[in-house]
């Protein structure tokens, strides 16, 4: 390396720790733009009326999202009920037997089901509950929903128990506890902020998916909770009303944005807070 | 081993006993072993299932494509009509506009996120710049993809216009261009977060040894951090390459959605998820929606790829 003055190099070394932080700074300038045109525009629209009233026909005045708060709701609950459970368990298998072949294939299922686009599990849950059921359904929805929550509870669930320590078991275990037992009362007991974690994860990861419901819940513009009828969802609404042409419904969508905003990173705050307060230490 | 399920609890109800007394109830005061069979089962039922998800969904979609598949073989790959009305279907302009869009993407991305990843790893590990700034990245990856795909329709979209404008193109503000720019806004902290990690954790040895000889930073960040990180960061853009080109609602809602070959960096055009959520619910005829499925497939096996090759990209560093 060829000798150069030292004067040199130190104006190099603060061109380049002027050139990383102005990028640094740089890259979060969309995301304050982002809030605060939400914050902006969606203020302006959002009231309790708009809040719990049905959205109205272009050119009337009013309306609101309660059938896409309450669609969201219900795709969630229904996507829970199917991916936390399975996940759990799933993941305490691959812990429990990390090692045997259906671990190392659950495992790598997990990482690839973390990687399929978003349309591709709408394709799935459409050809596997909506073409066998000839209709549009909120229980589609949750299905597709379902199977991107899975993945992340099953990691979640499985990195969680790698933390727990084997002597923990073995204690049970000596005393004569069944090993059932031992994982449901004992493991599954000391791992629940971490496995919580995970569930508020993956809720925040599907709270705001808009492709693997289009072609499932479809969008519904009246109140419905019938899990076989189509549902609107508040991301399917974004979607709908910011690709119209009426500014009227772009005012509408700015307000389900905010409340669709605040829901998701409302639920990673309370991830942040669940991790930092029940921190698993042994 | 003698203990049921009832008389352990002594009666008292308590909703985290649910599960144990439902199985409680199928075990019929046996010793258990009813029960332990029974959790076992279902823990290897869980695991089946999410194995079998995987492989559903691979068999599912090359049963939805087959018609297509039959019908266009491999010239799927290399057409450029994609024509509903006479039934001829070829991928050509997804793929390339599925290419250049993410690559353009990773092309603006990487700058900025190794700037952050060398701001929150190496520069700036602690104090309040850093807290902001990971909350910040942190707030980015939380943003769901439609709002993006809004905030671009009504921000991103007059801004390139302006610029169409100033450089004489056609003004259509929609476009690849615009898509990649959100694309790269929505990537960033993927592989921000993995490049930050791997940054971090270059041994301090190394850099007190850089340093001692004299090296100054930025010596030291070109000579010892990057060189020790660099399959970590591989694999972050890596990574972050593979949700670029998954990427739905956003790039649908700017990219201008023309189902031609892209002529220039701004012309409309579409990408292989795009022009699924944009027609799949409205493809009447088997082969329409079985080349639609198609394009689902090369994606999801495109995307499965990627992530493999970033993991082991992730796996290979941890090990050394």
């Amino acid at each position: 390396m060829r000798e150069r003055s030292i004067h040199l190099r130190n104006l190099q070394n603060q061109a380049f720790v002027v050139c990383v932080v102005l990028l640094s700074v740089l890259s979060i300038i969309p995301l304050a733009f982002i809030l605060y045109q939400i914050l902006h525009n969606g203020i302006a629209s959002l009231n309790w009326e708009f809040l719990v009233s049905l959205p109205r026909p272009v050119g009337e005045e009013g309306g609101g999202i309660a059938n896409a708060i309450v669609g969201t709701g219900l795709l969630i609950f229904l996507a829970s009920l199917l991916a936390i459970p399975m996940g759990i368990a799933a993941g305490v298998y691959f812990s429990e037997n990390s090692g045997s072949r259906l671990s190392y294939w659950g495992e790598l299922s997990v990482e690839i089901l973390q990687a399929v686009p978003s349309i591709v599990i709408g394709i799935i849950a459409y050809e596997w509950v909506v073409k066998p059921l000839h209709s549009f359904s909120a229980f589609s929805g949750g299905v597709a929903l379902a199977i991107m929550m899975l993945p992340v509870i099953a990691r979640t669930t499985q990195e969680t128990l790698k933390l727990i320590p084997y002597s923990l078991k073995e204690a049970a275990l000596a005393l004569g506890v069944p090993y059932w037992r031992t994982l449901l009362k004992v493991v599954l007991p000391s791992a629940l902020s971490g496995i919580l974690t995970g569930i508020l994860l993956g809720i925040a990861r599907i709270a705001g998916e808009t492709a693997p419901l289009l072609f499932t819940a479809f969008g519904n513009p009246f109140m419905n909770w019938n899990v076989a009828r189509p549902i609107e969802s508040l991301p399917l609404l974004i979607f709908n009303y910011a690709t119209s042409p009426y500014p009227q419904w772009h005012t509408i969508a700015w307000g389900a944005s905010l409340v669709l905003v605040i829901l998701v990173l409302g639920l990673n705050l309370i991830t942040r807070i669940v991790t930092a307060r029940w921190k698993i230490q042994f | 081993m003698g203990t049921s399920a009832e008389q352990y609890e002594g009666g008292r109800f308590r909703i985290a006993d649910l599960p144990f007394r439902l199985l409680g109830k199928l075990g019929a005061g046996d010793d258990g072993a009813m029960q332990e069979r029974l959790f076992r089962l279902t823990l290897l039922l869980a695991a089946i299932v999410v194995v079998g998800v995987v492989a559903a969904t691979l068999v599912t979609l090359l049963i939805g494509s087959s018609a297509s598949l039959k019908a266009f073989g491999f010239s799927f790959l290399t057409g450029t009509t994609w024509d509903p009305v006479s039934g001829v279907f070829g991928s050509l302009p997804f793929l390339v506009g599925t290419l250049v869009s993410s690559l353009l993407a990773l092309l603006i991305c990487i700058p900025f996120s190794l700037a952050i990843s060398l701001f929150l790893g190496e520069l700036f590990r602690q104090g309040p710049a850093s807290t902001i700034l990971k909350s910040a990245v942190e707030l980015l990856a939380g943003i769901p993809s439609v709002i993006y795909g809004f905030w671009a329709l009504l921000a991103l979209v007059p801004i390139v216009r302006q610029l169409q404008i100033w450089l004489g193109v056609p003004p259509y503000g929609v476009g690849l261009f615009t898509a990649s720019l959100i694309l790269a806004v929505m990537i960033v902290p993927y592989s921000a977060s993995i490049g930050r990690e791997v940054i971090a954790l270059t041994p301090a040895e190394l850099k007190e040894a850089a340093y001692s000889l004299g090296a100054t930073r930025f010596d030291v960040v070109r000579r010892v951090v990057l060189p020790y990180a660099r399959s970590g960061i591989t694999a972050g853009i890596l990574l972050a390459w593979g949700r670029a080109l998954g990427e739905t609602m956003a790039v649908t809602m700017v990219i201008g959605n023309a189902n031609v070959l892209p002529s220039g960096l701004f012309s409309p055009s579409n990408t292989m998820a795009s022009v699924i959520a944009n027609e799949f619910t409205e493809a009447t005829g088997s082969l329409y929606l079985s080349s639609l499925i198609e394009i689902g497939l090369l994606l999801f096996l495109v995307t499965a790829v990627v992530n493999v090759i970033g993991k082991f990209f992730i796996r290979r560093w941890q090990t050394t």
